[in-house]
C-alpha cells in the first residue's frame, strides 16, 4: 500500500517535471484562456452580464481549454511510445491514480487562472459575493472534472483521431457536472446563503465518487492493449 | 540457485480475429533461455509482450513462479527486463533521471542511483549521464534501454531485436550481458540473426 | 424468433389501425372511442408511437451495456457485435423518439424544442450514441474497439443517474409526471382521463415494440455474425 502510494507520487513528480520542461500542456492551456476570455469580451463588448451568464461563460472557457489539453496526459505516452516503459514499471491503478492527480492540479490551477483573469476583465460584474460556495464549486468541480477527463484521455489515447474525438466523447460525460458546477457559479455571484449549494456540492461529490470509482475499475481494460 | 520459472499453456493470441501465433505451451526455468526466431510480421514482438504481460492473450496462460508460489502479473512485472525497439525511454529527461524516475515509480527498492551510475558507466554513457535523451543517437538510446531493463536485476530478461543499433563494442557488452543472465534467471532472445539465436540453447520458429 | 417476428408485426400493425382509426368523443362511449382531451385532441394519438420508441431507445442502451460488461468478461468478440447491433438500433429509436417528439412538441407547447429535462436527456443519449459510433470508427483493431466502446458505454452510463437529480432542478418541465405538473401525471396518464382501452393500446404498443426491438436485434446480430466471416475469409 505504502509502496502504491509512493509510485503514484514518483509518477505524478515525473509528469510534473516533463510538463514544466516540454510545457506541451501549459503554454495550449494558457493561449486557450487567453484567446476564448478575449473572444467572450468581444462578444459582450456593450452588454451587462448577468451573473448566470457570466457563470456559464466561466465554465465554457474551463471546458474547452480543458479539452485542449487534458488528452496529452496519456497522448504524449502513446506518441512517444513510452506507454509500454510505464506499464512495464507501474501497475494500472498507480498510473490511473497518478495521472488523476496530475490533470486534478492541472484543472485546478486552470480555473484559477480563469478566475484572476475575470476578475480583471469584468471587474464590474465577475463579483464573488459568496466565496464559500465559489471555492467549494470550483475545487469539487475541478475534481469531478479530471475525474471524468482522465478516462476519457486513456481511452482517446488508443483511437487515431484524437483531437476531435476527445471533446465530442467528453461532453455527454460532463455536462451533468457542467450543469451542476454553472448552477452553483451563479449562486456564488448572487451571493447566495451557503447552504442554498448543498445539494449541488452532494451531486459534485457523488459525481466524483462514481466517476474515479468507475474509471479505477475500467481503466485496465483501457491501458492495457 | 533461486527456483524462478515461467509457464506458457496454450497460449493464443488474435488480432482482428487473425491468429498471430496458436497454442504455444513451454517452460522456461532459471538457467535457460529461448530463441524466438521467425519472420518479420511472425509475431515475435507480440509474443514477448505477451510473455511480458504487456498483453492479454486471446487464450491460454503465461504464469511466473518463485519458489513453487503463482506470481501476479503486476509482481511478475518487477522480476522482468525488458529491451524492445518498442519501448522507448523519455527524451526530456536526461540518461540517469529517466533511470532514476523509472526505479521509484518500480517502487520496489532495489534500485539506487550508485546501481544506476554502475549500470550507465558499463554501458559506456557515464560520460553522457547528464545529457537529455534527445540528444542521443539511435545507439545510445539503444545502451540506455539496457540499462533501464537491468537496473533492477531481473531474474527474467526478455531481448526483441538485441543488437539493434549497435555499434561492435556495443554488440561485445550485450553478449557479456547474455553470458551472465545465465546464472541471474532465464533468457528470452527474439531475433532475426543466426548467430543471436544461437546464444541460447532452445528455439521456437513461428514461421 | 419466428414468434416475435409475428408478434410484434401483428401488435405494431393493430396499434396504427387502432391508434389512427379509433375516434375520439368527448364523452366516450364502449370499448372503441377515445376520450377527447381539450387541448390536445388527435394529437394524443401520438402516445402510441412516441412514448414507445423512447422507450425503445433507453432499453437499447441497456442492452447494449449488458452486453459490452459481457464483452469485458469473456473478451468473447460475438458479445461485442450484440453490443454494437443494439446500439445501432438503440441510435435509430433515439432519433425516431427526438423527431415525434419534436413535432409533438411544436403542435402542442408552440416549439419544436423547450429544453424540458425529457427532451434534454433525450438529447444527450443521441450525443452519447453519437459518440459511441465516432470512437468506434476512430479504432482498427476489432477487440480494442471492443474493450474500449463496451468503457465508454459503461462510463455514459453512470452519469445517468445524476440527471434524474440534477434535470428537475435546473428546468421547468413540460411533460407529464415532470415535478413541476400538480397533479403528477399529467392529462394523459391521469387515471379518469387516460381511458382504459387507451392505456390498454399504450402497452400493446410498448410490447410491440419491444418485439420489433429484438426481432430487429436478431437479424442485425446475424449480419454482423456474416459480415465479419466474410471479411475474415478473405484474409
Amino acid at each position: 500500500m505504502r509502496s502504491a502510494l509512493s509510485s503514484t507520487f514518483a509518477l505524478f513528480q515525473k509528469d510534473l517535471q516533463s510538463e514544466l520542461r516540454t510545457r506541451y500542456a501549459l503554454n495550449a492551456l494558457l493561449m486557450f484562456v487567453v484567446t476564448s476570455v478575449a473572444t467572450i469580451l468581444f462578444a459582450l463588448r456593450s452588454d451587462q452580464p448577468s451573473p448566470s451568464t457570466l457563470s456559464g461563460m466561466y465554465w465554457v472557457v474551463v471546458f474547452f481549454t480543458a479539452m485542449s489539453s487534458l488528452s496529452r496526459i496519456f497522448v504524449s505516452e502513446e506518441e512517444r511510445g513510452t506507454t509500454m516503459t510505464l506499464q512495464l514499471v507501474a501497475s494500472p491503478s498507480v498510473v490511473y491514480f497518478g495521472k488523476l492527480i496530475f490533470n486534478a492540479v492541472l484543472t485546478i490551477s486552470l480555473t484559477v487562472a480563469v478566475t484572476l483573469l475575470y476578475t480583471i476583465v469584468f471587474s464590474e460584474y465577475f463579483i464573488i459575493k459568496s466565496s464559500s460556495i465559489f471555492f467549494a464549486t470550483v475545487l469539487l468541480g475541478s475534481l469531478g472534472f479530471a475525474a471524468a477527463a482522465t478516462i476519457i484521455a486513456a481511452i482517446v489515447a488508443k483511437a487515431n483521431t484524437r483531437g476531435t474525438l476527445y471533446p465530442v466523447l467528453s461532453f455527454p460525460i460532463l455536462i451533468v457536472l457542467l450543469m451542476t458546477v454553472m448552477n452553483a457559479t451563479t449562486k456564488a455571484l448572487e451571493g447566495a446563503p451557503f447552504s442554498d449549494a448543498l445539494e449541488d456540492f452532494q451531486i459534485l461529490a457523488g459525481y466524483i465518487l462514481v466517476m474515479t470509482g468507475g474509471s479505477f475499475l475500467l481503466f485496465d481494460f483501457v491501458w492495457k492493449d | 540457485m533461486i527456483d524462478f520459472e515461467l509457464t506458457v499453456n496454450g497460449l493464443t493470441k488474435e488480432f482482428n480475429r487473425r491468429s498471430i501465433f496458436r497454442d504455444l505451451s513451454f517452460t522456461l526455468a532459471f538457467n535457460e533461455s529461448l530463441a524466438i526466431t521467425g519472420r518479420n510480421g511472425s509475431g515475435k514482438s507480440t509474443l514477448v509482450k505477451t510473455l511480458c504481460g504487456l498483453l492479454a492473450p486471446t487464450r491460454g496462460k503465461v504464469e511466473y513462479r518463485s519458489g513453487g508460489t503463482m506470481l501476479e502479473i503486476d509482481d511478475a512485472k518487477h522480476k522482468v527486463g525488458l529491451v524492445s525497439p518498442y519501448l522507448q525511454l523519455y527524451d526530456e529527461f536526461t540518461g540517469l533521471e529517466n533511470l532514476l524516475v523509472l526505479s521509484n515509480i518500480r517502487a520496489n527498492g532495489t534500485s539506487d542511483h550508485d546501481r544506476a551510475l554502475h549500470m550507465l558507466e558499463r554501458f559506456g554513457l557515464g560520460s553522457r549521464q547528464d545529457d537529455y535523451v534527445r540528444t542521443y543517437s539511435s545507439g545510445m538510446k539503444q545502451r540506455l534501454k539496457y540499462c533501464f531493463a537491468l537496473l533492477h536485476t531481473p531474474q527474467a530478461l526478455f531481448l526483441d531485436e538485441p543488437t539493434s543499433n549497435l555499434d561492435a563494442e556495443g554488440i561485445e557488452i550485450v553478449k557479456a550481458v547474455v553470458r551472465e543472465q545465465r546464472n541471474a534467471g532465464f533468457l528470452v532472445v527474439a531475433t532475426n540473426d543466426e548467430q543471436e539465436a544461437g546464444w541460447c540453447q532452445r528455439r521456437i520458429d513461428l514461421g | 424468433m419466428t414468434y416475435v417476428k409475428y408478434g410484434s408485426i401483428i401488435l405494431i400493425t393493430l396499434v396504427i389501425v387502432a391508434g389512427i382509426g379509433i375516434p375520439m368523443s368527448l364523452e366516450p362511449a364502449g370499448f372503441f372511442e377515445f376520450p377527447l382531451i381539450p387541448g390536445l385532441e388527435d394529437k394524443a394519438r401520438n402516445i402510441f408511437f412516441h412514448v414507445p420508441t423512447a422507450w425503445t431507445s433507453v432499453l437499447a442502451f441497456l442492452v447494449g451495456t449488458f452486453f459490452g460488461i459481457r464483452y469485458l468478461r469473456t473478451k468473447n468478440i460475438e458479445d461485442d457485435y450484440k453490443s454494437v447491433s443494439a446500439a445501432g438500433l438503440g441510435l435509430l429509436f433515439c432519433i425516431l423518439a427526438t423527431v415525434t417528439g419534436a413535432l409533438w412538441a411544436r403542435f402542442n407547447w408552440g416549439t419544436f424544442w423547450n429544453w424540458d429535462p425529457r427532451q434534454t436527456s433525450i438529447f444527450i443519449l443521441l450525443l452519447i450514441y453519437g459518440a459511441y459510433f465516432a470512437l468506434r470508427s476512430a479504432i482498427e483493431s476489432d477487440e480494442k474497439r471492443a474493450s474500449l466502446s463496451a468503457v465508454y458505454s459503461i462510463i455514459a452510463g453512470l452519469t445517468v443517474p445524476f440527471f434524474v437529480f440534477v434535470m428537475p432542478r435546473m428546468m421547468a418541465g413540460l411533460h407529464p409526471g415532470a415535478r413541476d405538473d400538480p397533479s403528477g401525471k399529467g392529462p394523459l396518464m391521469q387515471s379518469g382521463m387516460i381511458a382504459g382501452n387507451m392505456r390498454v393500446f399504450f402497452y400493446l404498443s410498448l410490447l410491440g415494440f419491444t418485439l420489433l426491438f429484438i426481432w430487429l436485434l436478431n437479424l442485425r446480430i446475424r449480419a454482423a455474425r456474416l459480415e465479419h466471416e466474410h471479411s475474415r475469409q478473405q484474409h
